[in-house]
Order: C-alpha cells, then structure tokens, then sequence
C-alpha cells in the first residue's frame, strides 16, 4: 500500500452561532480555507468549509447544519478567498448568507433557474 | 489622481482560450482594482448525481475538464473508493500515476506555448505545442483517446499498458527531455521572455496563503504544498519533492511549470520501474457506497477537491468538484492591483486558468 502521510479527513460538527468564531480560530492556526461548499439533504442544509493544514496536509471541515430558513453570517472578512465559495452556496442552493465582503446577487453563474440545487420549488 | 474608468476584459479575448470576464477599474494605465465574472460556460455537472449513478459519474466527472479529464476521473474515484474502504491493486494505482504524469506534462506543455502566444513569440508556441503532441500520441496508443482517457472506474483501471508501450514510453521520455532542454533555454534564458515575465504579477508567500492559492500558482510563490505528497495512487511509493520558487512573478510561475514537467518524466521512470507485474486491474466493490468523503488530488493547476457524500443508494447525495482555477482566482483579482493595463492578458495567462473546469 501506498504510504499515506495524510490522516483522515477531521469533521467538526459545529453551531452556526460559533462560524465565525471557529473560522477565526482556524485561520489563526494558519490553516488555508481549502474548500466551501453546502449539500441539501433531508430538508436541511449541510455547510462544509474545508481548511489544510499545508505542513502536515490535515483536512479538518467545519459541518453546519442549518434550516432553510437561517441566516449565516458571511466569513468572507475572516477568510476573504471563502467569496466565490460562498456566492456560490448561496446562488445554487438558496442558502441566506449574509455581509459577503462581495456579493453576486445569484449572478455569479448566471442561470435562470433560482436556487438548482437547493429545495424543490413546491417544498420550499 | 487620475480620472478612474472600467475597461471590460472578455469573455472574447485573444489570448484567452475561454470564457472570463474581468471588470478592469483603472487610474491612467494602471489596474486599481479587478471584479471578475464567471458564469458563461456553466454545465451544471454536480446536479446530474440525480439523474446518474455513482459509476456513470465517474466519466461525468472526468468530462469536467478537456485538458486534465484523468484527474478528474481519479480524483473522483478514489474518493468513492475510500467511502467503500476498497483497496486498489497495485498496478492499477502506478498506471493511475503514470498516465497522471502524461497528463500533467501536456498540460504544462500546453500553457507554455499559450504563454508564448500571450507574449508574441509564435515559434516558441509552435515549437512547445510540437512538443507536447508527443506526449498526446503516447496517451492516446496507452488509453486510446488523446484527453478523454475513460480508464478510471471504482475500484482501480480498465486498461492496461503493455511492457512494448511502456519501453516506447520511455523512448519517448527521452525524447521529450531532450526537447524541453532547447525550449528551457528560450523560456527561461531568453532575455525577450525574461523581460515580459520578471518582476511581473507579483504574488508574496503570505498572500498565496492567505488568498487559498494552489498548485504552481502558490508553489512559484514560495509556498510547498503538492497534494501528491499525501501519497494517493502510487506517489507514496515515488521520490520527489515539490518544485518550490520565492520570486512570485511571472517568471517563477514559468519556471515551476516547467521544472515540473522534467519532475514527470522523473516520475514515470520511476512508476514504470517499479511497477508490479500482477495483471489485477480493478477491484470489484458490491452495493452502494455509503458515507463521505473530500478527496485531494494534485492536478496541472493544483489542489482540486472532490467532495462525495452517499446514502446506500446507486445516486449520490452530493458531488463537488472544487477545481484548482476556482481556488485561484482571488489570487487573479490581487496579482492584478496595480499592475500596467498592457500586461493584463499575459498574467492572467500565468495562474494557467481553465474556465470550463471552473464552471463545472
């Protein structure tokens, strides 16, 4: 077998209230944010923002999982490459973040259809 | 101060092979702020977990891109594969790194000619596009397709490469390296070459950090990370280090590329050195995959994450490939504060974007 010098992945399930506070914590240990994304499931949103450890090449993912309703604070003014990850979220699935230190207003892919990959149009 | 304007750069540009527009906010000649637009060429990929099951998706996510397609198809896999826990035979895993390297080395070949073209020296593009059609003849006698491979499935490879092709391979190797000797010369001696590239689009290590840049983009900036090093497929097996360069201009970006496509040639020698001789391809796996995982593969243009989450049935729950370009770009927007309006369409050339991968 290959030797393997990563780990595996760490996933921390976290409340949306503490996102920012984690974020900032993660970018003190001189984490870089790796990856944003959000997957729907079972009529919630699952947030996954991704940071590497570049030294010891560590994945450790901050999960929140939120209603359809929640609003979720931006973390584009603690990690401000986390901009398009987030426009992103918000544009294929719906999801309400706000104070994006620059926001597409769902024009970042430009396509008609609202929200593609979040709730169907009769759920939500 | 100067009066400030916007000039519109693409989504048609000459030096850009694909769709991005950039909203260039200047003060005299001198770029002050850069808004970019994606969104021209957008596929919508991720969305057909729907519609296909989790084998279909492995050609699905190697269609993603025209120019590093394997990758993608690996990278995708092999996150499946550690979600059933299936080990990939041995040989398949250095077939996996032999045609990654091939890939890797066009790639690198292609950007350096488009990088000539970007700066007016058609024979210096001519000449590295002749180059690399070498390596496409090798990956279309080993997988029969130029780009498009369709090897990678769940549980290892579909095709094999013979002991004839891997001595013409190697042959070939040779070949190539004493071709990219003459080019380096020009590429990275030449005094023409060497005054379009120094000292511009300077990105600093802290910056590459802090703005999440991957690949050769962050590596020509001082900073050594290659996801190749958490030993997937049969890296952990291979001896190399990252290519690593502190100047963070234009021209440290040239020089990582091309250190690195004499890295691949290294790598192939050495995976086809030690590759097993077990005929084992694949790994067959039974039902559906069931649980998640985010997968890291070092592409032509760096990190790229692949993100897969199951539930036991033949669709998935999620796919998401986050791609090396998409990972660059704030980078792009601060590498082109305060650089000369004539030198945009170079730099954006040197962090080697792929729009259609981008979009997905």
């Amino acid at each position: 077998m290959a030797e393997t010098i990563c780990p595996e992945n760490i996933l921390e399930e976290i409340p949306v209230d503490i996102l920012l506070d984690k974020s900032l914590e993660k970018k003190k240990q001189g984490l870089r944010l790796s990856q944003a994304c959000a997957a729907y499931v079972n009529d919630k949103y699952e947030l996954s923002y991704s940071f590497a450890n570049d030294e010891t090449y560590e994945l450790t993912t901050l999960r929140v999982v939120i209603d359809k309703d929640t609003v979720v604070p931006s973390i584009t003014e603690i990690v401000p490459s986390a901009v398009f990850y987030e426009n992103e979220m918000k544009e294929l699935f719906g999801i309400n973040i706000v104070m994006l230190s620059m926001d597409y207003e769902d024009r970042l892919y430009r396509i008609e259809q609202e929200a593609p990959m979040g709730p169907k149009k009769e759920e939500a | 101060m100067g009066k400030r304007s916007i000039i519109p750069y693409g989504p048609q540009h000459p030096v850009l092979p694909e769709p991005i527009h950039i909203d260039l906010v200047i003060e005299d000649e001198r770029v002050i702020e850069a808004i970019p637009s994606v969104g021209f060429i957008h596929r919508g990929l991720e969305s057909l977990v729907d519609k296909r099951d989790f084998n279909q998706m492995a050609y699905v996510a190697e269609r993603t891109c025209g120019i590093c397609s394997f990758q993608h198809g690996m990278g995708y896999c092999e996150a499946v594969e550690h979600i059933f826990g299936v080990d990939v035979p041995d040989r398949a895993r250095y077939l996996r790194t032999i045609w990654a390297e091939l890939g890797r080395m066009h790639s690198h070949l292609l950007w350096l000619g488009l990088l000539a073209d970007g700066f007016g020296f058609e024979n210096l593009f001519y000449q590295a596009w002749r180059v690399r059609e070498k390596v496409l003849d090798m990956q279309e006698m080993t997988s029969g397709g130029r780009l498009i491979f369709s090897v990678n499935v769940i549980g290892g490879v579909i095709k094999d490469i013979t002991d004839e092709q891997m001595q013409i391979i190697l042959k070939t190797m040779d070949e190539v390296e004493e071709e990219l000797k003459v080019l380096q010369k020009t590429f990275l001696e030449d005094y023409s070459v060497q005054s379009r590239l120094h000292g511009i689009g300077i990105i600093t290590k802290e910056q590459a950090h802090d703005l999440g840049c991957a690949g050769p983009f962050a590596r020509a900036s001082g900073v050594k990370v290659d996801m190749r090093k958490r030993g997937y497929a049969a890296y952990g097996e291979l001896d190399f280090e990252p290519i690593v360069s502190n100047a963070g201009d234009s021209y440290a970006r040239c020089y990582c590329r091309m250190m690195e496509i004499y890295q691949s040639i290294d790598l192939i020698r050495q995976a086809i050195g030690k590759i097993p001789k077990d005929n084992t391809l694949a790994t067959p796996v039974k039902g559906n995959p069931d649980g998640e995982y985010f997968m890291r593969v070092e592409q032509p243009r760096g990190e790229a994450v692949y993100y897969v989450k199951a539930n036991g049935t033949p669709n998935l729950e999620r796919m998401r490939i986050r791609t090396p370009t998409f990972a660059n770009l704030p980078g792009l927007c601060e590498m082109l504060k305060n650089t000369e309006l004539s030198d945009i369409g170079l730099l954006v050339l040197t962090i080697d974007p792929c729009i259609s991968c981008t979009e997905r």
